[in-house]
């Protein structure tokens, strides 16, 4: 579109200022380049792992609890040893970073679609609405995530078959971990959208004669966006370690399926036993994702705030 | 030996891409009990030199060259210079005070800081010092919380404040410009005594001629971080030298007589095109709509208006207490005039505007527009007809456009909503055509509007309000963000408007100069009531009203 602009997509975005800012950062490159290779291997464990931990045909007990393969004792086939079931450790981290960040990504778009909804009502509209979500979001706040997921477990388990609620169990963690994030997108969306409701382009609108959901959808929700995705990338590091701990407490994702949190669960009955990598290299996935994501969300917090321009 | 030499200044902004000079090469001096005033319009960079001064340079800024003396000595080698040499009044008296300590603790405090001396000592001071700045009963006042305080009597602390430390050169940064005329008379007096007696020396910062005129000894004219002009007050007023000085002056709005247009002289060094007069190619601007009926009688009729803020709320009703925002207002405004609404901060004019233009309800009274009384009409469809001819142009060029949309949308939106245009290639036309007329040319459209300057973002303001074809503008403040040379191209385009298109305007204002030159009749309101309402001329000749020949005395004049 503008012929000065250098044509290349990818060289403008790194021009840009938040390119600028991302480039100036050797943190944040670094995070950068490890969310990525984590999320693109994660992606693609189907054609990356050597081994398909969901086919029980190709696990052999006897391979069980072999060390990473660099030590003494290790197989060069396990690159980062096998579990107790004979599992291969890498191929499991890989599968199991999918579910977590599965887990992750669709609890926390669910929380940021009903808190941009409820918060910009409440923002907007003011008044009893408000007080109402409001008082909504408090309540939601008193209960700890993990209290939220106890209570819908418990409720699920007893209607449920064990093998139905094996297979809903990814989706109780989701839903209860969105439930625990939405009251703080929900609080954010409130604030700014009363700051941007008392601007003059919004009286503007309201001259025009456009009704109050039109204001919101068009003017009001396209600002507000920045806090919200700063947000949302903190939460999605919350929402990871959630899943972990869930899982570590045996709720929510099945034993047989890997996750980060069952892996580290299962590493921790070995920590005494001397098989640490079982837990090492779980945990230290865990941990790099997490990182990664929380610095690319201070990267974001520092380009959208119109403060820092 | 000066008191303060500024000797080839340059300051410097490093960014990323470029090095951007907001000082250059300037040289200044300030005597003791001298005031010099330093003006220039935004980004002229002479708030800059006060900071450079008081070596407070926000990173990434950095003097690249010059020196900055104090009697004779390099500012940056004085152990506390900043409180003990030079002290600085800042622009917004509502924060430049902390809230949670009283005024007592805030000067005792700062007499502390400087001066030897005993808590009950300092105390006597510090009511000595609020006697000196107008405090009247500074014995109990001075146990107050600032926010006890009006607005002018907060910047009185706030210039105690700044002689705590008996400094010798007090910059003030545009001290009066958050205040209303009538405090503000009464602070430039005290700042001038002050110079006077205590022999301090003031640089006195602001964009307002009028300020400058009454109160400093010598004028320095500031342009895009150069020194353009300087010398004695009286000879920068009645003749400067310099095309930009000059241009400066014309554009400031003069309250003694009217004009029929601001002269445009605007100076461009750059050889860059001056903006372009008004052209209406387009006769859809003045096409009517079909809903429009022309009647007879005033335009717009306001009868017993009245709007009230709840400030105490209670589950009783009896026990809720209310203040009068606008309380039992009457006017009229008749077909094709420009009507000015002058009123100090707080005195319900932007309320009367947000009422007409259908944003609050009144809570009692009616608005008549064209004979229809706004309240009763029943069908949604009648209402939007209505409120399409009446268009709101807003006081804040930075907040009144949507920064996440596109010029061309923003201007389109009125358009869409009313359904004005049968295709989407007639609106991109109209859009383009409208933004020609209001002097930004149709390529402005693929924008957003932080590309633009604030005279520019006000010329989209009202490209958007034109788009519905509306016959009634309400113009709060519309000029009051911008630097006077904008002001004047936005007034003579609003007056270009006007005449083309038939327009009738309510311009909302609190700067008399700029009333006097728009407006054919004026009303006067104070808390919320109307006190005088009469024909331009007669008003400002023969105001009946004590407050309104209060206002008039008070007027900033060169």
């Amino acid at each position: 579109m503008n012929p000065e602009r250098s044509p290349n997509l990818i060289m403008r975005l790194l021009d840009s200022d938040a390119g600028y800012k991302f480039r100036s950062s050797p943190v944040t490159v670094v995070a950068g380049l490890v969310f990525v290779l984590m999320i693109g291997a994660a992606l693609l464990a189907p054609v990356i792992a050597p081994f398909d931990p969901f086919d029980k045909g190709s696990i052999d007990l006897m391979n069980s609890l072999l060390p990473p393969a660099w030590n003494s004792g290790g197989d060069p086939a396990f690159l980062l040893g096998t579990d107790n079931q004979g599992r291969d450790l890498f191929s499991t981290i890989l599968y199991g970073t999918r579910t977590s960040v599965f887990v992750g990504a669709v609890s926390v778009s669910l929380a940021v679609v009903a808190g941009l909804f409820l918060g910009l009502l409440a923002g907007y509209f003011g008044g009893l609405v408000d007080a109402i979500i409001m008082r909504i979001v408090d309540i939601q706040m008193t209960f700890p995530a993990i209290m939220v997921a106890l209570l819908i477990d418990g409720v699920t388990r007893s209607f449920l078959s064990r093998d139905q609620h094996d297979e809903l169990a990814v989706f109780v963690i989701i839903l209860a971990m969105a439930l625990s994030i939405w009251p703080q997108v929900a609080r954010t969306v409130r604030a700014s959208a009363m700051v941007e409701k008392s601007r003059e382009y919004v009286m503007a609108a309201q001259v025009i004669g456009r009704g109050p959901w039109l204001i919101m959808a068009r003017h009001i929700l396209p600002n507000v966006m920045g806090p919200v995705l700063v947000i949302a990338t903190i939460n999605l590091g919350v929402a990871i370690l959630g899943e972990a701990t869930l899982s570590f407490l045996g709720l929510g994702i099945p034993a047989g399926e890997p996750s980060l949190g069952t892996l580290i669960r299962i590493g921790n009955d070995f920590i005494f036993s001397g098989e640490r990598w079982m837990l090492i290299y779980p945990g230290l996935t865990l941990a790099l994702l997490v990182l990664s994501v929380n610095l690319l969300g201070d990267w974001l917090r520092d380009v959208l705030d119109p403060k820092s321009r | 030996m000066s008191l303060l030499a500024i000797k080839n200044l340059t300051v410097e902004y490093p960014s990323r891409k470029s090095t951007f000079t907001a000082v250059r090469d300037v040289t200044l001096s300030v005597e003791r009990g001298e005031i010099l005033g330093l003006v220039g319009e935004s980004g002229a960079g002479k708030s800059t030199i006060g900071t450079a001064v008081m070596g407070l340079l926000d990173a990434p800024g950095r003097v690249a060259g010059g020196e900055i003396l104090i009697d004779g000595q390099d500012a940056r080698s004085i152990a506390n210079l900043r409180g003990a040499r030079v002290s600085m009044i800042f622009q917004d008296p509502l924060t430049s005070l902390n809230p949670l300590y009283t005024v007592a603790q805030q000067l005792t405090e700062t007499i502390r800081t400087h001066r030897r001396m005993t808590r009950a000592e300092a105390h006597d001071e510090a009511v000595s010092l609020l006697d000196q700045v107008g405090i009247a009963d500074a014995e109990t006042r001075i146990t107050q919380y600032p926010h006890q305080f009006s607005g002018g009597m907060r910047q009185r602390v706030v210039i105690a404040l700044a002689l705590c430390s008996q400094p010798d050169l007090i910059i003030a940064d545009e001290p009066t410009t958050a205040l209303d005329v009538s405090v503000q008379a009464q602070i430039l007096d005290l700042i001038r005594d002050l110079a006077v007696s205590r022999g301090v020396g003031v640089i006195l910062v602001t964009h307002d001629m009028g300020v400058i005129a009454q109160t400093a000894d010598r004028v320095a004219v500031m342009y895009h971080g150069a020194l353009v002009e300087e010398g004695k007050t009286a000879q920068i007023i009645h003749d400067p030298q310099h095309p930009y000085t000059q241009s400066l002056l014309a554009a400031v709005p003069r309250g003694e007589r009217k004009l029929d247009r601001f002269p445009s002289l605007t100076y461009q060094p750059d050889g860059a095109p001056a903006p372009q007069e008004m052209t209406l190619t387009d006769d859809w601007l003045r096409s009517k709509g079909k809903d429009e009926n022309q009647g007879t009688g005033p335009l717009v009729q306001v009868r017993g208006l009245g709007m009230r803020f709840l400030t105490r709320n209670a589950i009783l009703p009896k026990n809720r207490s209310y203040i009068d925002a606008v309380k039992d207002l009457n006017f009229d405004i008749n077909r094709g005039e420009v009507l000015g609404l002058v009123g100090e901060s707080g005195s319900g004019k932007s309320t009367v505007a947000r009422m007409i233009a259908g944003i609050h309800a009144p809570d009692t009274g009616s608005i008549t527009f064209d004979g229809q009384d706004m309240a009763k009409i029943a069908s949604s469809h009648e209402r939007q007809a209505l409120r399409r001819q009446i268009q709101m142009i807003f006081q804040d060029p930075y907040s009144s456009l949507n920064p996440r949309m596109r010029v061309r949308d923003i201007v389109a939106e009125p358009i869409h909503h009313n359904r004005l245009s049968e295709t989407a290639s007639e609106t991109s036309r109209i859009v383009g055509d409208l933004l020609e007329v209001v002097g930004l040319g149709a390529a402005a459209g693929a924008k957003f509007p932080h590309e633009f300057s604030g005279g520019q973002r006000q010329r989209i303001s009202i490209a958007r309000a034109l788009a519905t074809r509306p016959r009634f503008l309400i113009c709060d403040e519309p000029t009051s963000a911008l630097d006077v040379s904008i002001q004047a191209q936005i007034l003579n385009l609003l007056k270009d408007l006007r005449d083309a298109l038939d327009l009738t305007i309510l311009f909302i204002s609190h700067d008399l100069p700029v009333v006097r030159q728009m407006c054919d009749r004026v009303a006067v309101m104070r808390n919320g009531q109307l006190c005088e309402l009469a024909e331009t001329e007669a008003l400002f000749e023969a105001p009946r009203d004590p407050y309104t020949r209060e206002l008039i005395s008070l007027m900033p004049s060169l």
